[in-house]
């Protein structure tokens, strides 16, 4: 039979989530025996080579880039599970959801802020080749079809091993109160 | 006084008649979980939390009083929805970014949604508009976390106990504010106080925070309800 195949990837996260995914430690032998990686930071394979049955998703849609890569997990997974507050909820990012227009984020970032030194011509990185930023931060649920649900700001390692061999091995998860938690 | 007999989840219990539902409950070791209410504060059940059935009829649990053979119902699966939907709810309307806040592990609404082992709201983020106030020498109002249970306001009205925020404006615009006479000369003993009365990190005493490490704060290990219950 053959492995199951995990893809990974990281949208407006900060990567806490994939190295608390690695706070498995020893675990990580067991997950290599378990399931397959194609697409994922953890491998560093870019493009989906083949149908994936699980898709792991830390962070929310910021840009244009990362409702990409979302809609191409979806259509590449089977089951899609976002980990963290950020794909969740949106998390740090959304925090300037409610402050004000995209516009005056950017302004404040690159023009306004006390700390910009050495932009004379008053330029806000506007090329092609840059991904759009979003008007706001999105959770992943409220742009493609998620299935599952791990919060945590990361989420604890054995709630994410605890979720993944659920998936993969079809038996019901484990959920003690102490892993579930939002911070 | 004469003892009255109350019913709750099949089992029934003598008790006297001033008291609340959520009083002759939480005497007898069965938790219902509520959010605007606070001992020893005015109960006035705007949160709905604590709903239970009461000869089958929805009543909140804090504000209804006992009467003789009164059936009240406090877990069944209707009412655990409904009080789990509520909190979704919730979460969506303001802007609860739990990591950064400084009430995680000790908010209620948080431990709330513990409870119910809520992974996602089913409602999408408002993410409202709201301003940080922090005016005030000691306290800072985050309106983002407010949940406007008004418990701060309730607070008992005596002289040496005054009266610190008041509501303003009105309908979806109401939010909390200082009493500006009464927290003018407000010492940090009198902030923690104020920050102990919110429920969420709406009302946070200035220069102190995330002093309990994380493993060992209120809702790190157990339920909220857990003391209550009695399976510590």
């Amino acid at each position: 039979m053959s492995k199951p195949i995990v893809a990974t990837t990281s949208l407006a996260g900060c990567f806490g989530c994939h190295m608390s995914f690695l706070d498995i430690d020893e675990r990580i032998l067991d997950l290599i025996e378990l399931v397959e990686f194609n697409k994922s930071p953890i491998d560093d394979i870019k493009t989906f080579t083949k149908k994936c049955d699980i898709g792991i998703i830390e962070g929310g849609c910021c840009n244009s880039e990362n409702v990409h890569v979302l809609q191409e997990f979806r259509k590449n997974c089977k089951t899609l599970v976002v980990i963290g507050e950020c794909a969740i909820m949106g998390g740090l990012p959304a925090l300037r959801n409610n402050v004000a227009p995209i516009s005056e984020c950017l302004e404040e970032a690159y023009l306004n802020c006390v700390s910009v030194q050495a932009n004379d011509e008053k330029i806000i990185p506007n090329d092609d080749e840059l991904p759009m930023i979003l008007d706001k931060v999105y959770p992943c649920h409220e742009v493609v079809k998620i299935d599952y649900f791990i919060p945590g700001c990361a989420p604890r390692a054995d709630l994410i091993w605890n979720a993944l061999v659920a998936l993969v091995t079809g038996n019901e998860m484990e959920l003690p109160y102490e892993v579930i938690k939002y911070d | 006084m004469s003892k009255i007999t109350v019913t709750i989840n099949g089992k029934a219990y003598l008790t006297e008649p001033d008291k609340t539902i959520l009083q002759v409950a939480t005497e007898n070791k069965i938790y219902i979980p509520t959010l605007c209410f606070l001992e020893g504060i005015k109960a006035q059940g705007s949160c709905r939390i604590c709903t239970c059935m009461v000869n089958g009829k929805m009543m909140t649990a804090c504000t209804t009083p006992v009467n003789d053979g009164m059936e009240v119902v406090t877990n069944t699966e209707e009412l655990e929805k409904l009080r789990s939907k509520i909190v979704e709810l919730l979460f969506a309307e303001g802007n609860h970014f739990c990591p950064s806040c400084e009430r995680s592990g000790n908010c209620e609404l948080q431990a709330l949604a513990y409870r119910y082992k809520i992974m996602v709201p089913e409602f999408d983020y408002i993410y409202p508009a709201r301003d940080v106030d922090a005016i005030h020498p000691k306290l800072i109002i985050d309106h983002n976390r407010c949940i406007l249970c008004k418990r701060c306001i309730r607070r008992k009205k005596e002289p040496e106990n005054p009266t610190w925020f008041v509501f303003e404006n009105r309908g979806n615009k109401v939010k909390i504010n200082f009493d500006k006479e009464h927290t003018a000369d407000m010492d940090d003993e009198m902030a923690q106080k104020a920050m102990d009365t919110c429920p969420v990190g709406a009302i946070i005493h200035k220069e102190k925070g995330y002093d309990v490490p994380i493993g060992r704060r209120k809702y790190d290990k157990n339920p909220i309800g857990s003391d209550i219950e009695g399976k510590e």
